[in-house]
C-alpha cells in the first residue's frame, strides 16, 4: 500500500543500548540482532529485567532521558532509524511503527474520547478530515470486534472493560495501517479467557493487514501460538534464536532448556516429575559475571572456559536460521533425560478438616452513591452456595477469571468478611460468622494466607526476621524472645532462605525471596489451612517453579490443607489433587484434577482450557473463543450464570439455560458440574488438549 | 445533576446557619454588649445604666429569640423603655407607643432588612453592596492576572521536568510565594511608587481606584495578591503537569506520533488542570480574607477594609452581615469548583 519495499522490514543488528546514572552506564541490551521479514510475526522472550523492553523503545528511539544506543544499527525498511531526524521519526511513529502496550488503561487518555484518541492517528499522519477519521475510526474499531462502535467512539476509557480496552489500543495501532507492530506484552494484564479472545484477534488483523510483528512475552505458550520466529533473552543478550519448531523442539541454549524445565507442561506431575527451577538469582545489570552471562546458573558450566570472555552467536550447523550463545552447544546431550531428583511419594489425603456448605456472600451496593441509603440497594451476589470440603495434605485448586468471587471466598474464610448464609465448618466448628477480630488465636494461626503480590504485602520499614518474630507473637509461640527467635531461624531454613536475611530489609530481597517471607509467616503459627491467592503470578517463571515446589514440600512435611487460588490452569494441573472452577460467584464443576481436565466438562471449563496457552508443540488444542466480557455481578444474567457465552446453549431445549440456575449434578467419584446439558451431550465432549503421539 | 444541586444548596444554607449563629453568639457576648452600651450612650454609665440601655434596645432578650429576630423567623421586638420612649426592633422610636398602621412586624434578614451598622451610620445591605463591588472588582483583576500567568508558569514548568526553563520558572515561584503580601506590598510601594528609587511609575494609594481605576493606581494592590497566589498555584500546577507529563498516555501519544506542541495541550493539559482546579477555586475565599492586608495597605475602602473597621468597633450587624456574604461566597465557588471537577475529569460523574 505505501512502497513497494521488499526487504526486511526490521533489521537490529549487534545493538547496544545503556541507561547511564550518575554512578555508572547500566548497560540494558547487549550485541542484540534480530530480523523480522514482510508479514512475519517474531516473539522475543524472556524474563523481567532481560532487557527486552527496552530493545522495543530503542526501536521506535524512545529511551527517555538516561537512556542512549551505544552500538549496532536498527534498519527500518532499509534507514537506520538512528540517523533520523526528530521529525522524521515522529512521520514513522504511529503510521509505519505502531506500539501496543501492556496496560491498556494508563495507556489510553483518561479526559479524551476514544474516537478523538482515534481519529488523531489519520489526522496526523495524512491529514485527513475529521469526517475521513472518523469513518476510518468506526471501520477499525468494528475490525477489532467491539460491539456498537460509534457509542465506543463516544465513550472514555474508564467506561470500557479491561478487554475492551486493549482491543482499543491493537485499533488505535491499526489506524494507519502500518508495517511494523510492536507488541509489548499485550495480554499479560487480562484473564485467560480475554487473552485467548485478543491474541486471536491479533493474529487475524496480522493477517489481514499483513503486518510484521514483534511479540514481546514472558510466556513461552503465548509466543508458540502467534509468532514464527522466536528470540530468547537473558540479561540484556539474546542467546538463542530460530523458528519455533527449532527452539521448542531442538534447543540449543542451556538457558532455553532451563526455562522449559520449570514452566509446568501437560504430563508434569509434582510428584513424579517435579519442575526444576533455575537456581541462583537474575544478575543485576552492573553485576553480570565474565563471559556467559548464564554461567553461574548453568549446569553444564565450565571454569576457564565460559567465564573467559565475550561470547558471540553461533550458527548451528544445518541450520543457518537457528543461532545460539553458547560454546558448549555442540557438546551438550540436548535429548539426555531431566535428571528428576528424588520422586516424592504422594500424600494421602487424611480426614475433613474444612468444610464449606451452601455459603453465600452478598454486598449490598447503594444504587445512588451520592444518596446513600435512600436509593434501591442492589445486591451483588458474590459467592452462591458454595460446597465443598478439604481433606488434611490436600491441595484444592480455586479457577476462575477475575470477578468470579474467589477472592471474596478467601476473605470469607479468613475472617476479613462475615458470611451471609450458609456455614464454615473448621474441624466441625462453626467459624462463617466469627470476623478476625473475635477469632482465638489458634483459629487466627490454623487459616492463614499467602498474598498475591509479595511486593507490597511486607512491612517496608521493618527487618524480615523481625516481622517473622511479630507473627510468632501475635500467634503466641514460643514463651520469650529467644525461642521465638530461634523459631524465626527455623521458619528461615524451611522457606530455604539463607539465616542471614532476618537482619535484611524487604527491599534488599528479591520478589521470589519476599514470597517465601510471606510463606513463612503464614506457616508461623503452623497453619494447618492455607490460601495461597495466587502465590506466584507476580513472579517470574523460573522463579515460580521454586516457590511452587517449596509449597509442595512444606505441604508434604506440615500435611497442610492448601487452597490454591489461580487463574493459571498450566500449574493448577501441575500441583493440585482436586479443582473448583467458579464462574461469577458460582462452583459450576468441583473434581480430582484428572477428572476436571478430561471431558465430560462444564462449558465454561472447556473454554478456559482452550485458552491456557501451552508450550509445547506436541499438543493441539481446539479453539474456543468466548465471546463478549464476563457479566457485572450487579446483574448477572437469569439462569445459568454462564448462559451469555456458552456455546453449548443451543443444545438444552426449552430455553432452560435463561430460565433456572442448574443443580449440581454428580457424575460420579465426586466429580459434580452446575449444567443443564444431557448426559449424550456431556458424552460427546472431545478432549480439548491432545497431546500428539511422538 | 439537579439532586447533587439541591443537596449542595441545602449543605450551603445549614453552614451559613451555624456560623452566623456562632458569630451571633461571640458579638453578643455581655462585655461586648457593655461596650457597644457605653459607646453608643455614655462612656461613662454606670452598670444599672448600662442594664437598662441594654434592656431598652432589645440586648437583653434570650439569645437564641434574639438570633430568630434577626434572622426574620420571630416578631421583631416592641419594648417600652424606662425611660418612657417606646422602641420597636422595625421602625425604630415609636412616638405614640404603637406601630403605625402596615408597618412589618418581622423584619430580619429573610425579609432584606440587614439591620444598621453603627460605625458607618448606614444601612448594611448597602454598605455590603458598594464595598463587595469595590471588592468584586479587584479580586477581578487579580484573577485575571493571576490565573492564566500561574497555568502557564506551571505549564511551561511541568511539561520539561529538571530542564532549565523549569528550574528558572520553579524559582520565581518559589520566591513570590514565600514572601507575604505586607513584605511585598511595601517593597513594591517603595520601588515603584516612591522617590527613593526615583521609579515613580505607580500611585502608592488605590483610593482614586474605587472610583476610577486606572492602569496607574490599581497595579500596585493587584500585583501584590496575585503574585503571591501565582507562585503557589504555578507550583501546584508544575507538579500536576510533570506528573502526567510521564504517564503511559502520554508515551501513546508520542508514539502515535503527536508532536510535542501538540501532546501538551490536547493530551496533557486538561489531565494536568484537574489538581490545580481546586485550588484555584479555594483562592476565591481566601482573596475575601487576603484582601485585608492589601486594601488597608493601599487604602481600598473594599470589602476586608470593612471587616476591619466592623471588627475592631464591634459594629454587631455589619459584622454579621459581612460574615453571611463570606460564607455565601466560600460555599458558591467550592459548588461551581466541585461542577468544573466533575467537567474536567470523565471518571467522576455526580448523577
Amino acid at each position: 500500500m505505501k512502497d513497494s519495499y521488499d526487504g526486511p522490514i526490521l533489521e537490529i543488528d549487534s545493538l547496544s543500548i545503556s541507561f547511564f546514572t550518575r554512578l555508572r552506564e547500566i548497560p540494558a541490551v547487549m550485541d542484540f540482532s534480530v530480523r523480522v521479514m514482510p508479514g512475519e510475526a517474531v516473539g522475543l522472550v524472556g524474563e523481567s529485567g532481560c532487557g527486552k523492553s527496552t530493545v522495543a523503545l530503542g526501536v521506535m528511539q524512545d529511551l527517555g532521558k538516561n537512556g542512549r544506543i551505544v552500538g549496532g544499527s536498527i534498519k527500518f525498511k532499509g534507514r537506520d532509524l538512528n540517523e533520523m531526524s526528530q521529525e522524521e521519526l515522529r512521520k514513522i511513529r504511529g503510521s509505519e511503527i505502531a506500539m501496543i502496550y501492556q496496560e491498556p488503561m494508563a495507556s489510553l487518555n483518561p479526559a479524551m474520547k476514544i474516537g478523538k484518541q482515534l481519529m488523531e492517528v489519520p489526522m496526523i499522519h495524512r491529514g485527513a478530515s475529521e469526517k475521513d477519521a472518523y469513518d476510518r475510526a468506526l471501520q477499525v474499531v468494528t475490525d477489532v470486534k467491539l460491539p456498537d462502535p460509534a457509542r465506543i467512539l463516544d465513550s472514555y476509557p474508564h467506561q470500557l472493560s479491561g478487554g475492551q480496552q486493549q482491543r482499543i489500543v491493537i485499533a488505535m495501532a491499526l489506524m494507519a495501517e502500518p508495517s511494523l507492530l510492536i507488541l509489548d506484552e499485550p495480554t499479560t494484564a487480562l484473564d485467560v479467557t480475554v487473552e485467548a479472545a485478543v491474541v486471536q484477534l491479533v493474529k487475524e488483523l496480522g493477517q489481514k493487514y499483513g503486518t510484521s510483528m514483534l511479540f514481546i512475552s514472558h510466556n513461552l505458550g503465548l509466543v508458540l501460538e502467534t509468532c514464527d520466529r522466536l528470540c530468547v533473552m537473558y540479561s540484556g543478550e539474546a542467546v538463542e534464536r530460530g523458528s519455533i519448531k527449532d527452539v521448542f523442539d531442538e534447543m540449543q541454549h542451556p538457558y532455553t532448556q532451563a526455562l522449559f524445565r520449570s514452566i509446568p507442561l501437560p504430563g508434569a506431575d509434582k510428584n513424579a516429575r517435579p519442575l526444576r527451577a533455575i537456581p541462583g538469582n537474575f544478575p543485576l545489570p552492573h553485576e553480570r559475571p565474565n563471559g556467559c552471562n548464564f554461567g553461574p546458573r548453568c549446569d553444564y558450566f565450565e571454569a576457564g572456559r565460559c567465564d573467559a570472555g565475550d561470547i558471540k552467536m553461533f550458527d548451528v550447523p544445518g541450520n543457518e536460521h537457528h543461532a545460539t550463545r553458547c560454546l558448549r552447544f555442540q557438546e551438550i546431550d540436548w535429548h539426555a533425560e531431566m535428571d528428576t531428583g528424588h520422586g516424592a511419594e504422594k500424600p494421602e489425603p487424611g480426614r475433613v478438616v474444612l468444610k464449606m456448605d451452601n455459603l453465600k456472600k452478598y454486598y449490598e451496593v447503594a444504587a445512588n452513591a451520592l444518596f446513600g441509603k435512600r436509593g434501591d440497594t442492589k445486591v451483588v451476589k458474590a459467592n452462591e452456595t458454595l460446597s465443598f470440603e478439604a481433606r488434611e495434605s490436600e491441595t484444592l485448586a480455586i479457577v476462575g477469571e477475575s470477578g468470579c468471587g474467589k477472592s471474596t471466598f478467601a476473605k470469607v474464610l479468613m475472617g476479613l468478611e462475615t458470611a451471609t448464609d450458609g456455614q464454615i465448618l473448621l474441624d466441625n466448628r462453626n467459624i462463617e460468622s466469627t470476623p478476625i477480630e473475635a477469632r482465638d488465636t489458634q483459629t487466627v494461626a490454623d487459616v492463614q494466607m499467602v498474598f498475591q503480590n509479595p511486593f507490597d504485602t511486607l512491612n517496608p520499614s521493618m527487618t524480615v526476621g523481625r516481622q517473622i518474630i511479630r507473627a510468632l507473637e501475635v500467634f503466641g509461640v514460643g514463651n520469650n524472645d529467644a525461642e521465638r527467635r530461634e523459631r524465626m531461624l527455623q521458619l528461615l531454613d524451611l522457606v530455604k532462605l539463607p539465616r542471614a536475611f532476618a537482619e535484611r530489609m524487604p527491599r534488599q530481597l528479591s520478589g521470589g525471596q519476599k514470597q517465601r517471607v510471606g510463606i513463612a509467616r503464614a506457616f508461623a503459627g503452623n497453619a494447618r489451612i492455607v490460601v495461597a491467592d495466587e502465590p506466584v503470578s507476580a513472579l517470574d517463571v523460573s522463579v515460580q517453579a521454586a516457590v511452587t515446589d517449596l509449597l509442595m514440600e512444606i505441604q508434604r512435611e506440615q500435611k497442610t490443607t492448601l487452597l490454591f487460588i489461580s487463574h493459571d490452569l498450566s500449574i493448577v494441573r501441575y500441583l493440585s489433587d482436586r479443582v473448583m472452577v467458579m464462574y461469577l460467584g458460582h462452583v459450576v464443576e468441583l473434581g480430582t484434577t484428572d477428572q476436571v481436565f478430561a471431558p465430560p466438562y462444564h462449558p465454561y471449563t472447556e473454554a478456559l482450557l482452550s485458552a491456557v496457552p501451552i508450550a509445547d508443540t506436541r499438543v493441539t488444542k481446539k479453539t474456543i473463543v468466548l465471546e463478549g466480557d464476563i457479566p457485572s455481578a450487579m446483574n448477572p444474567p437469569s439462569g445459568c450464570p454462564f448462559q451469555t457465552r456458552c456455546r453449548w446453549k443451543s443444545q438444552v431445549p426449552g430455553g432452560l439455560c435463561e430460565k433456572d440456575v442448574p443443580p449440581m449434578r454428580q457424575l460420579g467419584g465426586g466429580h459434580q458440574i452446575k449444567c443443564h446439558l444431557s448426559e449424550q451431550h456431556l458424552a460427546s465432549m472431545e478432549p480439548v488438549i491432545q497431546i500428539a503421539a511422538e | 445533576m439537579a439532586f447533587f444541586l439541591l443537596r449542595r444548596i441545602g449543605t450551603m444554607l445549614l453552614t451559613a446557619l451555624c456560623l452566623t449563629f456562632i458569630v451571633f453568639w461571640l458579638t453578643n457576648l455581655a462585655p461586648n454588649l457593655e461596650k457597644l452600651a457605653k459607646n453608643q450612650g455614655n462612656v461613662r454609665m454606670t452598670d444599672e445604666q448600662v442594664a437598662s440601655f441594654l434592656q431598652d434596645r432589645g440586648y437583653a432578650q434570650p439569645l437564641p429569640l434574639k438570633y430568630a429576630q434577626w434572622l426574620g423567623v420571630a416578631p421583631g421586638w416592641v419594648i417600652e423603655g424606662r425611660d418612657g420612649t417606646t422602641r420597636s426592633r422595625c421602625n425604630g422610636v415609636l412616638e405614640n407607643g404603637v406601630p403605625p398602621e402596615n408597618a412589618r412586624s418581622f423584619c430580619g434578614v429573610l425579609q432584606g432588612d440587614w439591620g444598621y451598622s453603627t460605625v458607618f451610620q448606614d444601612g448594611v445591605g448597602s454598605i455590603i453592596a458598594t464595598r463587595l463591588g469595590l471588592t468584586g472588582k479587584l479580586m477581578f483583576w487579580v484573577m485575571m492576572v493571576m490565573v492564566p500567568g500561574a497555568l502557564i508558569i506551571g505549564v511551561l514548568a511541568g511539561m520539561r521536568e529538571g530542564s532549565r526553563t523549569d528550574r528558572t520558572l520553579s524559582t520565581v515561584s518559589i520566591i513570590t510565594t514565600a514572601t507575604p503580601e505586607y513584605v511585598s506590598g511595601v517593597v513594591f510601594i517603595a520601588v515603584f511608587a516612591s522617590t527613593a528609587f526615583g521609579l515613580r511609575w505607580f500611585n502608592g494609594s488605590a483610593t482614586s481606584a474605587m472610583e476610577d481605576a486606572t492602569f496607574e493606581n490599581f497595579t500596585l494592590p493587584v500585583m501584590t495578591i496575585a503574585l503571591y497566589g501565582m507562585g503557589y498555584i504555578a507550583r501546584m500546577t508544575r507538579a500536576s503537569m510533570a506528573e502526567v507529563m510521564t504517564a503511559q498516555y502520554i508515551r501513546t501519544a508520542r508514539l502515535k506520533g503527536v508532536s510535542f506542541p501538540n501532546i501538551v495541550m490536547k493530551h496533557a493539559l486538561r489531565n494536568a488542570l484537574i489538581a490545580p482546579f481546586t485550588v484555584i477555586m479555594l483562592q476565591f475565599p481566601w482573596l475575601l480574607n487576603g484582601v485585608v492586608i492589601v486594601e488597608t495597605l493601599f487604602n481600598y475602602k473594599g470589602f476586608g477594609w470593612t471587616l476591619v473597621q466592623a471588627a475592631g468597633n464591634n459594629d454587631i450587624e455589619l459584622l454579621l452581615g459581612v460574615s453571611v456574604v463570606s460564607v455565601f461566597v466560600v460555599l458558591i465557588t467550592q459548588l461551581i469548583s466541585d461542577i468544573g471537577y466533575v467537567y474536567l475529569n470523565p471518571r467522576i460523574s455526580v448523577s
